[in-house]
Protein backbone atom coordinates (compact mmCIF):
# COMPACT_ATOMS: atom_id res chain seq x y z
CA UNK A 1 0.00 0.00 0.00
CA UNK A 2 1.57 3.22 -1.19
CA UNK A 3 -0.78 5.77 0.36
CA UNK A 4 -1.94 5.30 3.92
CA UNK A 5 -4.08 8.31 4.69
CA UNK A 6 -7.77 7.93 3.98
CA UNK A 7 -7.97 11.33 2.31
CA UNK A 8 -5.06 10.57 0.00
CA UNK A 9 -6.56 7.26 -1.04
CA UNK A 10 -9.93 8.73 -1.89
CA UNK A 11 -8.32 11.56 -3.84
CA UNK A 12 -6.35 9.04 -5.92
CA UNK A 13 -9.41 6.88 -6.53
CA UNK A 14 -11.39 9.91 -7.60
CA UNK A 15 -8.58 10.87 -9.99
CA UNK A 16 -8.60 7.32 -11.35
CA UNK A 17 -12.35 7.45 -11.95
CA UNK A 18 -12.14 10.86 -13.61
CA UNK A 19 -9.44 9.58 -15.99
CA UNK A 20 -10.65 6.03 -16.55
CA UNK A 21 -14.40 6.35 -17.00
CA UNK A 22 -14.58 9.06 -19.69
CA UNK A 23 -11.58 7.69 -21.57
CA UNK A 24 -12.15 3.94 -21.54
CA UNK A 25 -15.57 2.92 -20.26
CA UNK A 26 -17.57 5.72 -21.88
CA UNK A 27 -16.64 5.03 -25.54
CA UNK A 28 -17.89 1.45 -25.46
CA UNK A 29 -21.05 2.40 -23.54
CA UNK A 30 -21.71 5.24 -25.95
CA UNK A 31 -21.57 2.92 -28.96
CA UNK A 32 -24.01 0.52 -27.31
CA UNK A 33 -26.32 3.40 -26.35
CA UNK A 34 -26.20 4.89 -29.85
CA UNK A 35 -27.05 1.56 -31.44
CA UNK A 36 -30.45 1.67 -29.69
CA UNK A 37 -31.20 5.34 -30.48
CA UNK A 38 -32.80 7.18 -33.38
CA UNK A 39 -31.54 10.58 -32.44
CA UNK A 40 -28.72 12.12 -30.40
CA UNK A 41 -28.95 15.88 -30.33
CA UNK A 42 -29.04 16.54 -26.57
CA UNK A 43 -26.93 15.25 -23.72
CA UNK A 44 -28.51 11.81 -24.03
CA UNK A 45 -29.74 9.70 -26.94
CA UNK A 46 -33.45 9.66 -27.64
CA UNK A 47 -36.01 7.57 -29.47
CA UNK A 48 -35.23 4.03 -28.28
CA UNK A 49 -35.46 1.48 -31.09
CA UNK A 50 -34.14 -1.91 -32.11
CA UNK A 51 -34.54 -1.14 -35.80
CA UNK A 52 -30.78 -0.72 -36.33
CA UNK A 53 -30.24 -4.26 -35.16
CA UNK A 54 -32.85 -5.46 -37.63
CA UNK A 55 -30.83 -3.64 -40.32
CA UNK A 56 -27.55 -4.91 -38.89
CA UNK A 57 -28.57 -8.56 -39.07
CA UNK A 58 -29.96 -8.77 -42.57
CA UNK A 59 -28.95 -8.06 -46.16
CA UNK A 60 -25.61 -6.39 -46.68
CA UNK A 61 -24.64 -6.38 -43.00
CA UNK A 62 -25.43 -10.06 -42.48
CA UNK A 63 -23.35 -10.83 -45.55
CA UNK A 64 -20.52 -8.72 -44.09
CA UNK A 65 -20.75 -10.66 -40.82
CA UNK A 66 -20.43 -14.05 -42.52
CA UNK A 67 -17.66 -12.65 -44.73
CA UNK A 68 -15.75 -11.50 -41.64
CA UNK A 69 -16.30 -14.78 -39.80
CA UNK A 70 -15.18 -16.91 -42.77
CA UNK A 71 -12.16 -14.65 -43.43
CA UNK A 72 -11.10 -14.62 -39.78
CA UNK A 73 -11.53 -18.38 -39.43
CA UNK A 74 -9.57 -19.16 -42.61
CA UNK A 75 -6.85 -16.62 -41.85
CA UNK A 76 -6.36 -17.71 -38.25
CA UNK A 77 -6.23 -21.42 -39.16
CA UNK A 78 -3.69 -20.76 -41.92
CA UNK A 79 -1.68 -18.45 -39.66
CA UNK A 80 -1.76 -20.99 -36.85
CA UNK A 81 -0.52 -23.73 -39.17
CA UNK A 82 2.23 -21.58 -40.67
CA UNK A 83 3.20 -19.84 -37.41
CA UNK A 84 3.36 -22.90 -35.17
CA UNK A 85 5.11 -24.97 -37.83
CA UNK A 86 7.74 -22.26 -38.16
CA UNK A 87 8.03 -21.85 -34.38
CA UNK A 88 8.51 -25.61 -33.86
CA UNK A 89 11.05 -25.82 -36.67
CA UNK A 90 12.89 -22.72 -35.42
CA UNK A 91 13.21 -24.21 -31.95
CA UNK A 92 15.12 -27.19 -33.36
CA UNK A 93 17.49 -25.00 -35.39
CA UNK A 94 20.90 -23.81 -34.21
CA UNK A 95 20.96 -20.34 -32.66
CA UNK A 96 21.68 -18.37 -35.83
CA UNK A 97 18.96 -20.09 -37.81
CA UNK A 98 16.47 -19.46 -35.03
CA UNK A 99 17.30 -15.76 -34.93
CA UNK A 100 16.86 -15.53 -38.69
CA UNK A 101 13.42 -17.16 -38.50
CA UNK A 102 12.47 -14.94 -35.54
CA UNK A 103 13.30 -11.82 -37.54
CA UNK A 104 11.53 -13.06 -40.65
CA UNK A 105 8.32 -13.99 -38.88
CA UNK A 106 7.95 -10.83 -36.79
CA UNK A 107 8.69 -8.56 -39.75
CA UNK A 108 4.99 -8.35 -40.78
CA UNK A 109 4.27 -6.67 -37.42
CA UNK A 110 6.83 -3.97 -38.11
CA UNK A 111 5.48 -3.22 -41.58
CA UNK A 112 2.37 -0.98 -41.49
CA UNK A 113 -0.79 -2.93 -42.38
CA UNK A 114 -1.72 -0.41 -45.08
CA UNK A 115 1.60 -1.15 -46.76
CA UNK A 116 1.04 -4.91 -46.45
CA UNK A 117 -2.29 -4.35 -48.20
CA UNK A 118 -0.70 -2.27 -50.95
CA UNK A 119 2.16 -4.73 -51.46
CA UNK A 120 -0.20 -7.71 -51.69
CA UNK A 121 -2.39 -5.76 -54.10
CA UNK A 122 0.56 -4.82 -56.31
CA UNK A 123 1.98 -8.35 -56.31
CA UNK A 124 -1.23 -10.25 -56.95
CA UNK A 125 -2.74 -7.95 -59.57
CA UNK A 126 -0.15 -8.97 -62.14
CA UNK A 127 0.72 -12.28 -63.74
CA UNK A 128 1.72 -14.95 -62.86
CA UNK A 129 -0.48 -14.74 -59.76
CA UNK A 130 -3.80 -13.02 -60.43
CA UNK A 131 -5.88 -12.89 -57.27
CA UNK A 132 -7.13 -9.30 -57.43
CA UNK A 133 -10.91 -9.10 -57.20
CA UNK A 134 -11.30 -12.46 -55.47
CA UNK A 135 -11.91 -13.22 -51.81
CA UNK A 136 -8.57 -15.04 -51.66
CA UNK A 137 -6.60 -11.81 -51.72
CA UNK A 138 -8.37 -10.63 -48.54
CA UNK A 139 -7.78 -13.96 -46.78
CA UNK A 140 -4.14 -13.93 -47.89
CA UNK A 141 -3.52 -10.41 -46.57
CA UNK A 142 -5.16 -11.23 -43.23
CA UNK A 143 -3.05 -14.39 -42.96
CA UNK A 144 0.15 -12.39 -43.50
CA UNK A 145 -0.89 -9.87 -40.83
CA UNK A 146 -1.77 -12.38 -38.09
CA UNK A 147 0.90 -15.06 -38.72
CA UNK A 148 3.45 -13.02 -36.77
CA UNK A 149 1.27 -13.06 -33.66
CA UNK A 150 0.72 -16.83 -33.93
CA UNK A 151 4.46 -17.35 -34.33
CA UNK A 152 5.33 -15.13 -31.37
CA UNK A 153 2.91 -16.70 -28.90
CA UNK A 154 3.66 -20.30 -29.92
CA UNK A 155 7.40 -19.76 -29.83
CA UNK A 156 7.14 -18.15 -26.37
CA UNK A 157 5.24 -21.24 -25.20
CA UNK A 158 7.81 -23.66 -26.66
CA UNK A 159 10.58 -22.00 -24.65
CA UNK A 160 8.60 -22.55 -21.44
CA UNK A 161 8.00 -26.21 -22.29
CA UNK A 162 9.84 -28.60 -19.97
CA UNK A 163 12.28 -30.52 -22.22
CA UNK A 164 12.16 -33.48 -19.80
CA UNK A 165 8.90 -34.74 -21.32
CA UNK A 166 10.14 -35.05 -24.88
CA UNK A 167 13.51 -36.36 -23.73
CA UNK A 168 11.76 -39.03 -21.68
CA UNK A 169 9.59 -40.01 -24.67
CA UNK A 170 12.60 -40.07 -26.98
CA UNK A 171 14.66 -42.12 -24.53
CA UNK A 172 11.84 -44.67 -24.51
CA UNK A 173 12.28 -45.02 -28.26
CA UNK A 174 9.57 -42.70 -29.63
CA UNK A 175 10.25 -41.33 -33.11
CA UNK A 176 10.41 -37.51 -33.47
CA UNK A 177 7.06 -37.44 -35.29
CA UNK A 178 5.46 -39.45 -32.47
CA UNK A 179 6.95 -37.14 -29.85
CA UNK A 180 5.57 -34.16 -31.75
CA UNK A 181 2.01 -35.56 -32.02
CA UNK A 182 1.70 -37.24 -28.65
CA UNK A 183 3.83 -35.09 -26.37
CA UNK A 184 4.65 -31.64 -27.72
CA UNK A 185 1.40 -30.65 -29.43
CA UNK A 186 -0.87 -31.74 -26.54
CA UNK A 187 1.33 -29.77 -24.15
CA UNK A 188 1.18 -26.76 -26.46
CA UNK A 189 -2.59 -26.99 -26.93
CA UNK A 190 -3.48 -24.22 -24.43
CA UNK A 191 -1.15 -21.72 -26.09
CA UNK A 192 -2.25 -22.79 -29.57
CA UNK A 193 -5.77 -22.01 -28.45
CA UNK A 194 -4.80 -18.63 -27.09
CA UNK A 195 -2.95 -17.84 -30.32
CA UNK A 196 -6.01 -18.85 -32.35
CA UNK A 197 -8.21 -16.52 -30.31
CA UNK A 198 -5.78 -13.63 -30.72
CA UNK A 199 -5.50 -14.17 -34.49
CA UNK A 200 -9.27 -14.39 -34.82
CA UNK A 201 -9.88 -11.16 -32.90
CA UNK A 202 -7.22 -9.29 -34.89
CA UNK A 203 -8.58 -10.49 -38.21
CA UNK A 204 -12.18 -9.61 -37.25
CA UNK A 205 -11.18 -6.00 -36.57
CA UNK A 206 -8.68 -5.57 -39.40
CA UNK A 207 -9.47 -2.49 -41.49
CA UNK A 208 -6.29 -0.93 -42.92
CA UNK A 209 -5.14 -3.65 -45.30
CA UNK A 210 -8.71 -4.66 -46.12
CA UNK A 211 -9.57 -1.13 -47.27
CA UNK A 212 -6.83 -1.43 -49.88
CA UNK A 213 -7.94 -4.66 -51.50
CA UNK A 214 -11.48 -5.85 -50.73
CA UNK A 215 -13.51 -6.82 -53.79
CA UNK A 216 -17.14 -5.57 -53.90
CA UNK A 217 -18.57 -9.03 -53.23
CA UNK A 218 -16.35 -9.74 -50.21
CA UNK A 219 -16.81 -6.85 -47.80
CA UNK A 220 -15.88 -7.59 -44.16
CA UNK A 221 -17.64 -5.97 -41.17
CA UNK A 222 -15.12 -3.17 -40.42
CA UNK A 223 -15.40 -1.90 -44.00
CA UNK A 224 -19.19 -2.12 -43.72
CA UNK A 225 -19.04 0.00 -40.54
CA UNK A 226 -16.89 2.53 -42.34
CA UNK A 227 -19.18 2.80 -45.39
CA UNK A 228 -22.24 3.14 -43.10
CA UNK A 229 -20.71 5.95 -41.00
CA UNK A 230 -19.17 7.62 -44.04
CA UNK A 231 -22.66 7.86 -45.55
CA UNK A 232 -23.85 9.47 -42.31
CA UNK A 233 -25.84 6.56 -40.88
CA UNK A 234 -23.96 6.65 -37.58
CA UNK A 235 -26.61 4.71 -35.64
CA UNK A 236 -26.68 1.76 -38.03
CA UNK A 237 -22.89 1.86 -37.99
CA UNK A 238 -22.87 1.54 -34.20
CA UNK A 239 -25.32 -1.37 -34.30
CA UNK A 240 -23.01 -3.16 -36.75
CA UNK A 241 -20.07 -2.27 -34.46
CA UNK A 242 -21.87 -3.84 -31.49
CA UNK A 243 -22.46 -6.97 -33.61
CA UNK A 244 -18.72 -7.00 -34.41
CA UNK A 245 -17.73 -6.63 -30.74
CA UNK A 246 -20.27 -9.27 -29.69
CA UNK A 247 -19.11 -11.79 -32.28
CA UNK A 248 -15.44 -11.24 -31.33
CA UNK A 249 -16.17 -11.58 -27.61
CA UNK A 250 -18.25 -14.74 -28.13
CA UNK A 251 -15.45 -16.41 -30.07
CA UNK A 252 -12.85 -15.33 -27.48
CA UNK A 253 -15.05 -16.73 -24.72
CA UNK A 254 -15.52 -20.03 -26.55
CA UNK A 255 -11.77 -20.27 -27.14
CA UNK A 256 -10.98 -19.56 -23.47
CA UNK A 257 -13.41 -22.33 -22.43
CA UNK A 258 -11.60 -24.79 -24.68
CA UNK A 259 -8.37 -23.55 -23.18
CA UNK A 260 -9.40 -24.23 -19.59
CA UNK A 261 -10.60 -27.68 -20.59
CA UNK A 262 -7.37 -28.39 -22.43
CA UNK A 263 -5.22 -27.32 -19.49
CA UNK A 264 -6.93 -29.85 -17.21
CA UNK A 265 -5.94 -32.71 -19.48
CA UNK B 1 6.59 -34.96 -9.91
CA UNK B 2 9.39 -36.22 -12.17
CA UNK B 3 12.86 -36.00 -10.72
CA UNK B 4 14.80 -33.20 -12.43
CA UNK B 5 17.24 -34.37 -15.04
CA UNK B 6 20.90 -33.36 -14.77
CA UNK B 7 21.88 -30.56 -17.17
CA UNK B 8 22.24 -31.91 -20.68
CA UNK B 9 20.07 -34.91 -19.89
CA UNK B 10 21.15 -38.44 -19.00
CA UNK B 11 23.99 -39.94 -21.08
CA UNK B 12 21.58 -42.12 -23.09
CA UNK B 13 19.85 -39.02 -24.46
CA UNK B 14 23.01 -37.44 -25.79
CA UNK B 15 23.45 -40.41 -28.07
CA UNK B 16 20.10 -40.04 -29.81
CA UNK B 17 19.76 -36.27 -29.92
CA UNK B 18 22.00 -35.70 -32.99
CA UNK B 19 19.74 -37.80 -35.21
CA UNK B 20 16.67 -35.49 -35.28
CA UNK B 21 18.90 -32.43 -35.22
CA UNK B 22 20.44 -33.18 -38.61
CA UNK B 23 17.05 -33.59 -40.27
CA UNK B 24 15.17 -30.73 -38.68
CA UNK B 25 16.76 -27.97 -40.77
CA UNK B 26 14.65 -28.96 -43.76
CA UNK B 27 11.46 -28.73 -41.73
CA UNK B 28 11.85 -24.96 -41.48
CA UNK B 29 11.68 -24.65 -45.25
CA UNK B 30 7.91 -24.95 -46.02
CA UNK B 31 6.72 -22.12 -43.74
CA UNK B 32 9.63 -19.91 -44.81
CA UNK B 33 8.83 -20.47 -48.49
CA UNK B 34 5.14 -19.78 -47.81
CA UNK B 35 5.92 -16.53 -45.98
CA UNK B 36 8.38 -15.48 -48.67
CA UNK B 37 5.67 -15.98 -51.30
CA UNK B 38 2.88 -14.08 -49.50
CA UNK B 39 5.01 -11.38 -47.83
CA UNK B 40 8.56 -10.91 -49.15
CA UNK B 41 7.63 -11.29 -52.82
CA UNK B 42 4.95 -8.56 -52.53
CA UNK B 43 7.42 -6.28 -50.71
CA UNK B 44 10.01 -6.72 -53.46
CA UNK B 45 7.42 -5.86 -56.12
CA UNK B 46 6.38 -2.84 -54.03
CA UNK B 47 9.93 -1.49 -54.08
CA UNK B 48 10.23 -2.27 -57.79
CA UNK B 49 6.98 -0.41 -58.51
CA UNK B 50 8.21 2.59 -56.49
CA UNK B 51 11.22 2.83 -58.83
CA UNK B 52 9.12 2.72 -61.99
CA UNK B 53 8.00 6.17 -63.16
CA UNK B 54 4.97 6.56 -65.45
CA UNK B 55 7.17 6.87 -68.55
CA UNK B 56 8.66 3.42 -67.82
CA UNK B 57 12.22 2.40 -67.08
CA UNK B 58 13.88 2.45 -63.70
CA UNK B 59 14.87 5.62 -61.87
CA UNK B 60 14.74 7.37 -58.51
CA UNK B 61 12.73 10.21 -60.05
CA UNK B 62 9.52 9.16 -58.24
CA UNK B 63 11.31 9.59 -54.91
CA UNK B 64 12.52 13.06 -55.83
CA UNK B 65 9.00 13.99 -56.93
CA UNK B 66 7.37 12.74 -53.74
CA UNK B 67 9.96 14.37 -51.45
CA UNK B 68 9.42 17.68 -53.23
CA UNK B 69 5.66 17.43 -52.76
CA UNK B 70 4.51 19.72 -49.90
CA UNK B 71 1.56 17.40 -49.18
CA UNK B 72 4.01 14.59 -48.43
CA UNK B 73 6.15 16.76 -46.18
CA UNK B 74 3.12 17.91 -44.27
CA UNK B 75 1.86 14.33 -43.86
CA UNK B 76 5.29 13.24 -42.63
CA UNK B 77 5.40 16.08 -40.09
CA UNK B 78 1.85 15.40 -38.88
CA UNK B 79 2.55 11.67 -38.56
CA UNK B 80 5.68 12.20 -36.50
CA UNK B 81 4.36 14.84 -34.10
CA UNK B 82 1.07 12.99 -33.60
CA UNK B 83 2.89 9.73 -32.85
CA UNK B 84 5.34 11.42 -30.44
CA UNK B 85 2.60 13.33 -28.61
CA UNK B 86 0.38 10.26 -28.37
CA UNK B 87 3.27 8.20 -27.01
CA UNK B 88 4.03 10.76 -24.30
CA UNK B 89 0.34 10.96 -23.42
CA UNK B 90 0.00 7.16 -23.23
CA UNK B 91 3.11 6.86 -21.05
CA UNK B 92 1.96 9.47 -18.52
CA UNK B 93 -1.64 8.28 -18.40
CA UNK B 94 -0.73 4.59 -18.41
CA UNK B 95 1.79 5.09 -15.60
CA UNK B 96 -0.69 6.91 -13.37
CA UNK B 97 -3.51 4.42 -13.99
CA UNK B 98 -1.29 1.35 -13.54
CA UNK B 99 0.16 2.88 -10.36
CA UNK B 100 -3.30 3.23 -8.80
CA UNK B 101 -4.38 -0.30 -9.86
CA UNK B 102 -1.21 -1.89 -8.52
CA UNK B 103 -0.39 0.08 -5.37
CA UNK B 104 -3.59 1.76 -4.19
CA UNK B 105 -5.94 -1.11 -5.04
CA UNK B 106 -9.68 -0.65 -4.68
CA UNK B 107 -12.50 -3.19 -4.84
CA UNK B 108 -12.85 -4.12 -8.49
CA UNK B 109 -9.28 -3.23 -9.48
CA UNK B 110 -8.80 -6.76 -10.85
CA UNK B 111 -11.91 -6.40 -12.99
CA UNK B 112 -10.55 -3.11 -14.35
CA UNK B 113 -7.28 -4.84 -15.26
CA UNK B 114 -9.26 -7.54 -17.11
CA UNK B 115 -11.34 -4.88 -18.86
CA UNK B 116 -8.09 -3.40 -20.16
CA UNK B 117 -7.25 -6.77 -21.73
CA UNK B 118 -10.63 -6.95 -23.46
CA UNK B 119 -10.14 -3.40 -24.68
CA UNK B 120 -7.03 -4.54 -26.56
CA UNK B 121 -8.99 -7.04 -28.65
CA UNK B 122 -11.26 -4.40 -30.20
CA UNK B 123 -10.34 -2.55 -33.38
CA UNK B 124 -9.09 1.02 -33.02
CA UNK B 125 -11.67 2.74 -35.20
CA UNK B 126 -14.42 1.98 -32.65
CA UNK B 127 -12.87 4.68 -30.45
CA UNK B 128 -13.23 7.32 -33.15
CA UNK B 129 -16.79 6.18 -33.78
CA UNK B 130 -17.53 6.58 -30.07
CA UNK B 131 -15.88 10.00 -29.89
CA UNK B 132 -18.21 11.18 -32.67
CA UNK B 133 -21.10 10.65 -30.24
CA UNK B 134 -19.26 12.14 -27.28
CA UNK B 135 -17.62 15.25 -28.77
CA UNK B 136 -19.18 15.39 -32.25
CA UNK B 137 -21.07 18.45 -33.48
CA UNK B 138 -24.34 17.05 -32.13
CA UNK B 139 -22.83 14.71 -29.54
CA UNK B 140 -23.12 14.40 -25.79
CA UNK B 141 -20.77 17.16 -24.65
CA UNK B 142 -22.03 19.75 -27.10
CA UNK B 143 -25.63 18.67 -26.45
CA UNK B 144 -25.15 19.20 -22.74
CA UNK B 145 -23.62 22.63 -23.38
CA UNK B 146 -26.46 23.78 -25.64
CA UNK B 147 -29.06 22.42 -23.19
CA UNK B 148 -27.54 24.34 -20.30
CA UNK B 149 -26.55 27.62 -21.97
CA UNK B 150 -29.11 27.72 -24.78
CA UNK B 151 -26.38 28.47 -27.32
CA UNK B 152 -26.81 27.32 -30.91
CA UNK B 153 -23.68 25.19 -30.94
CA UNK B 154 -21.26 23.77 -28.40
CA UNK B 155 -17.60 24.64 -27.85
CA UNK B 156 -16.21 21.19 -28.71
CA UNK B 157 -15.25 21.32 -32.38
CA UNK B 158 -11.83 19.67 -32.23
CA UNK B 159 -12.81 16.22 -33.48
CA UNK B 160 -11.87 16.74 -37.12
CA UNK B 161 -8.56 18.41 -36.22
CA UNK B 162 -5.32 16.61 -35.26
CA UNK B 163 -6.37 16.99 -31.61
CA UNK B 164 -9.28 14.60 -32.16
CA UNK B 165 -6.91 12.03 -33.64
CA UNK B 166 -4.54 12.58 -30.71
CA UNK B 167 -7.30 12.01 -28.14
CA UNK B 168 -8.43 8.81 -29.91
CA UNK B 169 -4.88 7.48 -30.16
CA UNK B 170 -4.14 8.14 -26.49
CA UNK B 171 -7.38 6.41 -25.52
CA UNK B 172 -6.78 3.38 -27.67
CA UNK B 173 -3.07 2.84 -27.05
CA UNK B 174 -2.79 3.54 -23.30
CA UNK B 175 -3.72 -0.10 -22.44
CA UNK B 176 -0.68 -1.22 -24.46
CA UNK B 177 1.49 0.68 -21.95
CA UNK B 178 -0.52 -0.43 -18.92
CA UNK B 179 -0.13 -4.15 -19.57
CA UNK B 180 3.69 -4.39 -19.38
CA UNK B 181 3.66 -1.86 -16.52
CA UNK B 182 1.24 -3.94 -14.44
CA UNK B 183 3.44 -6.98 -15.08
CA UNK B 184 6.53 -5.03 -13.94
CA UNK B 185 4.75 -3.65 -10.85
CA UNK B 186 3.78 -7.14 -9.73
CA UNK B 187 7.52 -7.97 -9.57
CA UNK B 188 8.35 -5.15 -7.15
CA UNK B 189 8.96 -6.34 -3.61
CA UNK B 190 6.35 -4.65 -1.43
CA UNK B 191 8.66 -4.95 1.59
CA UNK B 192 10.88 -2.35 -0.06
CA UNK B 193 7.99 0.09 -0.23
CA UNK B 194 6.89 -0.66 3.33
CA UNK B 195 10.45 -0.14 4.59
CA UNK B 196 10.82 3.18 2.77
CA UNK B 197 7.47 4.36 3.99
CA UNK B 198 8.16 3.37 7.62
CA UNK B 199 11.43 5.33 7.39
CA UNK B 200 9.34 8.37 6.57
CA UNK B 201 9.43 8.56 2.76
CA UNK B 202 6.33 10.16 1.29
CA UNK B 203 4.47 8.65 -1.67
CA UNK B 204 6.01 10.92 -4.37
CA UNK B 205 9.50 10.01 -3.18
CA UNK B 206 8.71 6.28 -3.17
CA UNK B 207 7.36 6.54 -6.71
CA UNK B 208 10.42 8.47 -7.86
CA UNK B 209 13.11 6.42 -6.14
CA UNK B 210 11.72 2.87 -5.98
CA UNK B 211 8.89 2.35 -8.44
CA UNK B 212 10.08 4.45 -11.39
CA UNK B 213 13.54 2.83 -11.69
CA UNK B 214 11.92 -0.62 -11.65
CA UNK B 215 9.35 0.42 -14.24
CA UNK B 216 11.76 2.10 -16.67
CA UNK B 217 12.38 -0.96 -18.89
CA UNK B 218 8.66 -1.67 -19.14
CA UNK B 219 8.00 2.01 -19.90
CA UNK B 220 10.65 1.99 -22.63
CA UNK B 221 9.33 -1.20 -24.21
CA UNK B 222 5.67 -0.16 -24.03
CA UNK B 223 6.46 3.36 -25.21
CA UNK B 224 8.38 2.29 -28.29
CA UNK B 225 5.68 -0.23 -29.21
CA UNK B 226 3.03 2.50 -28.95
CA UNK B 227 5.20 4.87 -30.99
CA UNK B 228 5.36 2.36 -33.85
CA UNK B 229 1.65 1.59 -33.70
CA UNK B 230 0.79 5.30 -33.70
CA UNK B 231 3.03 5.93 -36.72
CA UNK B 232 1.19 3.17 -38.59
CA UNK B 233 -2.34 3.89 -37.36
CA UNK B 234 -4.88 4.06 -40.15
CA UNK B 235 -8.39 3.31 -38.85
CA UNK B 236 -8.53 6.17 -36.35
CA UNK B 237 -7.47 8.78 -38.90
CA UNK B 238 -9.77 7.39 -41.60
CA UNK B 239 -12.83 7.39 -39.33
CA UNK B 240 -12.18 10.95 -38.20
CA UNK B 241 -13.08 11.87 -41.74
CA UNK B 242 -10.96 15.00 -41.48
CA UNK B 243 -9.60 16.21 -44.77
CA UNK B 244 -7.11 18.34 -42.85
CA UNK B 245 -5.41 15.41 -41.08
CA UNK B 246 -3.24 13.32 -43.38
CA UNK B 247 -0.71 10.83 -42.06
CA UNK B 248 1.62 8.58 -44.05
CA UNK B 249 -0.73 5.54 -44.00
CA UNK B 250 -3.74 7.60 -45.13
CA UNK B 251 -1.57 9.22 -47.80
CA UNK B 252 -0.72 5.75 -49.10
CA UNK B 253 -4.43 4.91 -49.18
CA UNK B 254 -5.55 8.11 -50.88
CA UNK B 255 -2.75 8.03 -53.47
CA UNK B 256 -3.41 4.38 -54.37
CA UNK B 257 -7.18 4.03 -54.15
CA UNK B 258 -8.52 7.55 -54.70
CA UNK B 259 -5.92 8.93 -57.16
CA UNK B 260 -4.69 5.63 -58.68
CA UNK B 261 -1.13 6.99 -58.44
CA UNK B 262 0.48 3.60 -57.81
CA UNK B 263 4.09 4.67 -58.07
CA UNK B 264 3.57 7.58 -55.67
CA UNK B 265 1.73 5.35 -53.21
CA UNK B 266 4.55 2.82 -53.33
CA UNK B 267 7.16 5.52 -52.68
CA UNK B 268 5.29 6.75 -49.58
CA UNK B 269 4.83 3.13 -48.51
CA UNK B 270 8.57 2.44 -48.77
CA UNK B 271 9.34 5.53 -46.66
CA UNK B 272 6.79 4.40 -44.08
CA UNK B 273 8.29 0.89 -43.99
CA UNK B 274 11.82 2.20 -43.52
CA UNK B 275 10.80 4.41 -40.57
CA UNK B 276 8.68 1.71 -38.97
CA UNK B 277 11.08 -1.23 -39.41
CA UNK B 278 14.07 0.69 -38.06
CA UNK B 279 12.04 1.77 -35.01
CA UNK B 280 10.90 -1.82 -34.57
CA UNK B 281 14.50 -3.01 -34.54
CA UNK B 282 15.16 -0.48 -31.79
CA UNK B 283 12.11 -1.73 -29.89
CA UNK B 284 13.35 -5.34 -30.08
CA UNK B 285 16.70 -4.29 -28.63
CA UNK B 286 15.04 -2.27 -25.85
CA UNK B 287 12.51 -4.95 -24.95
CA UNK B 288 15.15 -7.68 -24.95
CA UNK B 289 17.15 -5.60 -22.51
CA UNK B 290 13.97 -5.12 -20.47
CA UNK B 291 13.47 -8.86 -20.42
CA UNK B 292 9.96 -8.45 -21.80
Amino acid sequence: MLVHSRKGKWTLWALFLVLFVPLFALPLLVIVAASFATNWSGAFPSGPTVEHYAAATRGESLEALTTSLVTALAASLLALLMGSWAALAAHALPKRGKRLLDTLFVLPVAVPSVVVGLAVLVAFSQPPFLLNGTRWIVILAHTVLVTAFAYQSVSAAIVRLDPAYEQAAASLGAKPSYVLWKVKLPLLLPSLNAAAGLCFALSMGELSATMMLYPPDWMPLPVRIFTATDRGSLFTGSAVAVVLMGATLLVLLAVSRIRTRASYR
Amino acid sequence: MPTPLPPGGPPALRNISPRPRQKTGWWALPPVVALAFVFLYPLVLLVQQSLTPLEGGTSVRPYADVFADPAFREALGTTVWLALAATVGCLVLGFVLALVIAFVPFPGAKAVARFVDVFLSFPSFLITLALLFVYGTVGMANGMWTDVTGAASGPFQFLTTPWGVLLAEITYFTPFVMRPLLAAFSQIDTAQIEAASSLGAKAPRIVRQIILPEALPALAAGGSLVLIMCLNEFGIVLFTGAKGVTTLPTLVYSKAILESDWTGACVVAVVNVVISVSLYGLYRVVSRRAGA
